[in-house]
């Protein structure tokens, strides 16, 4: 067939063999083609899948050990998003990404969970002014009394104590810090029974 | 002495067609013998295009002069992931001013992925006197002054859905257009608007409305109001909420779940928006019943979602987002024996890190404990061929599989290994298999594996996989079923494409995009097979202006009775004719 003849298809022995053997071969009689079939991102220049991983970099020289060099493979790992992936619907996308957006710019916002209550609610930080406006605040939002704080007691008197995980990943009472520093180390609120948050406020 | 081979009268003919309605069986029907193609062609009342430009509306009037329902469908499936530019085309008016006059009594429509414009439909409005059921799936291009043209003209309307539609919605009075005296509606879906409708004509409509089973409402209608409309159609057997939270107070608490349990029919659940978690109980009366939940717009987590769908052990379809971790699923598998669709949506697709626990874990655990599961929809951080494996033996009747690993090019988490040995499995253990997405790193191997076992594959979907032309070349060889072959970022190139050209023909479309296929190939196949269109999408401006083994952005190549079409924009060019 004519256009048989154009492909030079002899040349590229297309056959059914264990990946790797017969690609080798067409990818290097494909000279003029060969860059190509490496470069897809042509049409997506400041595109990049790629991501840091040296999983990932180690399993693709696994299965690509015969490859010629890729300009993926050296590709720097920034994580880019990609146009259309993950495949979910576009106007979907667009609410997801629009609340998404709002709330980062917006504010401070953290998880707060208390517990016993079956959800989770998430308050923006930056709407206080300091301690009490927070606690007042979370008080009436989950329906408790958190006491009176005093820096050698903790929270007295009350059956729920209001805590913090900080940027370490340790779990500190609520009030210890100046304000400033506990709002940029706080990452989520937990309002813990009182039996549980023994050990948390004592003097050390 | 010839004698005439005697032959059943045409109308005992017609009558026993008259039972078959499958588009199949009618097509088989029409290639016995010549007379049996008339007679068909005569009697038949539907037709489904699954591509709009693969034949002229005239053909289709010419051969089906009785059509009393048409279907079509316009852009390729990857416009739902904005891969398509907009102002490719679809756009459906010709189609309605030749059914206008051909048909003028049409009573349904049913658009998918087309552009549909207030004209359009103002036609369609005017030309039917017995029009019946518009569906609009995933269309735009309308606004609701078209759907004011379609309340106010429709007096026999019975069906209006506007599933996934983006439509421009200044004025929410269009509702308040259908006449009082219009009394015939059975389903309603306007869960796409995002303004509000009046509502007080909503419920004057419910209420005088006998016959409607489905009502999906829009976000806007606030739950306080839904009582009032469950009260006005008791009989309703699918149900969309609307926004679906409110100020807890026990009154309106009691009100709804009075109403719920009113509705003795009600066997589908949907909307769920903003959910307060203080009102799920109103529904718990309906759960049983269930066999459809779709909370895929809901923001229900942890306890509350797993108590709500542990309670529909009747549930045959749920779609839910991944806040069902795998803990529910295990629930879910536990509970739900009759499931055989399940869809899992991502709630933070685009965080770099897991929000949820939901992992292969909780697919294997539904694959387990639901016999008739069938039909998977499943977004995921990480997947192991062994789960895969296990996965294919639970489930044998599978018959749709899509799975999406967020990560292009995931590894199995534990081997490290590509996952082609699992979606092997997937395809040599689910013999009934039509459906097939993949995801994670694939090599040419799972493209060896799908072309010598999938062979009843229709629709398969690929992203970021593949080595090589092989790849390629395993599934357009092998795979005898092939309707629709969609591919994205994929190291294929022309060979595979030109040696499998005259595969393209049996097949209804082939998409690829930000692959190596090149112009060159793309002018190639499009001189040499006439019955396909081939179409180059690039939005970089005219492809001859670049070297002809550049590769082109997008392709899309159909094959079609109608020749290239008319309506291309500027940035897609036809590879057919002495044109290129």
């Amino acid at each position: 067939m004519e256009f048989e003849r154009d492909l030079h298809l002899d040349a590229t022995e297309l056959r059914l063999g264990l990946p790797g053997t017969a690609t080798k071969q067409s990818s290097e009689k494909q000279k003029p083609n060969s860059n190509l079939a490496k470069s897809n991102k042509r049409s997506l220049p400041d595109m990049n899948e790629e991501s840091a991983g040296s999983s990932r970099e180690n399993s693709r020289t696994v299965s690509s050990n015969d490859k010629k060099s890729h300009d993926q493979e050296t590709a720097p790992p920034i994580k880019a998003q990609v146009v259309g992936w993950p495949p979910i619907r576009s106007y979907r996308k667009n609410c997801l990404q629009a609340k998404k957006l709002e709330a980062e710019a917006a504010g401070l916002y953290v998880k707060v969970s208390m517990d016993g209550a079956p959800y989770l609610r998430k308050i923006d930080l930056k709407v206080y002014k300091g301690y009490p406006e927070l606690l007042k605040a979370l008080e009436e939002m989950f329906k408790f009394k958190a006491g009176k704080y005093s820096e050698r007691e903790g929270y007295n008197g009350s059956k729920h104590v209001p805590t913090y995980e900080d940027k370490d990943g340790d779990w500190m009472l609520v009030g210890d810090v100046p304000w400033d520093m506990f709002i940029s180390s706080c990452k989520r609120l937990r309002i813990m029974k009182e039996s549980e948050a023994r050990g948390l406020g004592c003097a050390v | 002495m010839l004698r005439k081979a005697s032959s059943f009268p045409e109308e005992m003919l017609e009558h026993v067609l008259s039972f078959i309605t499958s588009d199949k069986d009618r097509n088989a029907v029409s290639l016995v013998c010549k007379s049996w193609y008339e007679i068909e062609r005569w009697c038949r009342k539907r037709i489904f295009v699954g591509n709009c430009y693969a034949v002229r509306p005239e053909m289709v009037i010419r051969r089906f002069p009785e059509l009393r329902s048409v279907e079509l469908k316009g852009k390729p499936h990857f416009a739902d992931f904005d891969l398509v530019p907009d102002g490719w085309g679809g756009c459906v008016y010709p189609w309605i001013a030749a059914l206008a006059t051909a048909y003028p009594l049409l009573e349904e429509i049913k658009l998918k992925r087309m552009v549909v414009s207030d004209e359009s439909l103002e036609v369609i409005a005017k030309s039917f006197k017995n029009f019946k059921v518009l569906v609009l799936s995933s269309c735009e291009g309308f606004s609701t002054d078209g759907l004011a043209a379609v309340a106010a003209n429709c007096r026999n309307l019975r069906g209006l859905d506007l599933r996934e539609s983006e439509v421009d919605d200044p004025s929410g009075q269009w509702l308040s257009r259908f006449p009082d005296s219009f009394t015939s509606l059975a389903s309603l879906n306007i869960s796409c608007l995002g303004a509000e409708v009046s509502f007080s004509a909503l419920e004057r409509l419910v209420g005088r409305c006998p016959d409607l089973k489905t009502l999906r409402l829009n976000h806007a209608v606030p739950l306080d109001k839904l009582a009032n409309l469950l009260r006005g159609a008791p009989q309703l057997v699918e149900l969309g909420t609307g926004a679906y939270s409110a100020e807890l107070q026990p009154d309106v608490f009691s009100n709804l779940a009075g109403a719920f349990s009113g509705c003795k029919e009600l066997r589908s659940l949907s909307g769920f928006w903003n959910v307060f978690p203080g009102y799920l109980p109103a529904v718990y009366p309906v759960c049983s019943g269930l066999t459809s939940l779709n909370l895929r717009d809901a923001n229900i987590q942890g306890a509350d979602l797993i108590k709500l769908v542990s309670q529909c052990r009747s549930l045959q379809r749920l779609w839910v987002l991944d806040y069902i971790e795998d803990i529910g699923l295990e629930e879910l598998a536990a509970c739900c024996k009759d499931l055989t669709e399940l869809r899992v949506f991502p709630s933070d697709p685009y965080g770099a890190e897991p929000n949820v626990s939901l992992t292969e874990r909780g697919l294997v655990s539904v694959s387990e404990g639901c016999p008739k599961l069938q039909s998977v929809l499943y977004f995921c951080r990480q997947m192991t061929n062994a789960a895969l494996v296990t996965i294919a033996k639970n489930s044998p009747r599978m018959t749709c599989f899509r799975l999406c690993i967020i990560e292009p090019r995931a590894p199995d988490y534990q081997t490290l290994q590509p996952l082609d040995l699992g979606f092997g499995a997937i395809v040599e253990n689910c013999k009934d298999l039509r459906r097939l997405s993949l995801s994670g790193l694939l090599t040419d191997r799972v493209f060896e594996y799908i072309g010598t076992y999938a062979k009843k594959l229709e629709m398969l979907s690929v992203a970021f996989a593949g080595d090589s032309d092989l790849g390629l070349h395993h599934v357009l060889s092998g795979c005898e079923k092939l309707c629709k072959l969609e591919i994205r970022d994929c190291p294929f190139g022309d060979n595979a494409l030109l040696a499998n050209a005259a595969k393209l023909e049996t097949m209804r479309s082939l998409w690829m995009s930000s692959c190596s296929v090149s112009f060159r190939a793309c002018k190639l196949l499009g001189q040499k097979m006439p019955r396909l269109n081939v179409e180059v999408i690039d939005e970089r401006g005219p492809p001859d202006l670049r070297p002809e083994n550049c590769p082109v952005e997008k392709l899309y190549i159909y094959r079609t009775i109608a020749g290239p079409r008319f309506d291309m924009p500027g940035f897609v060019w036809t590879m057919n004719g002495d044109s290129v």
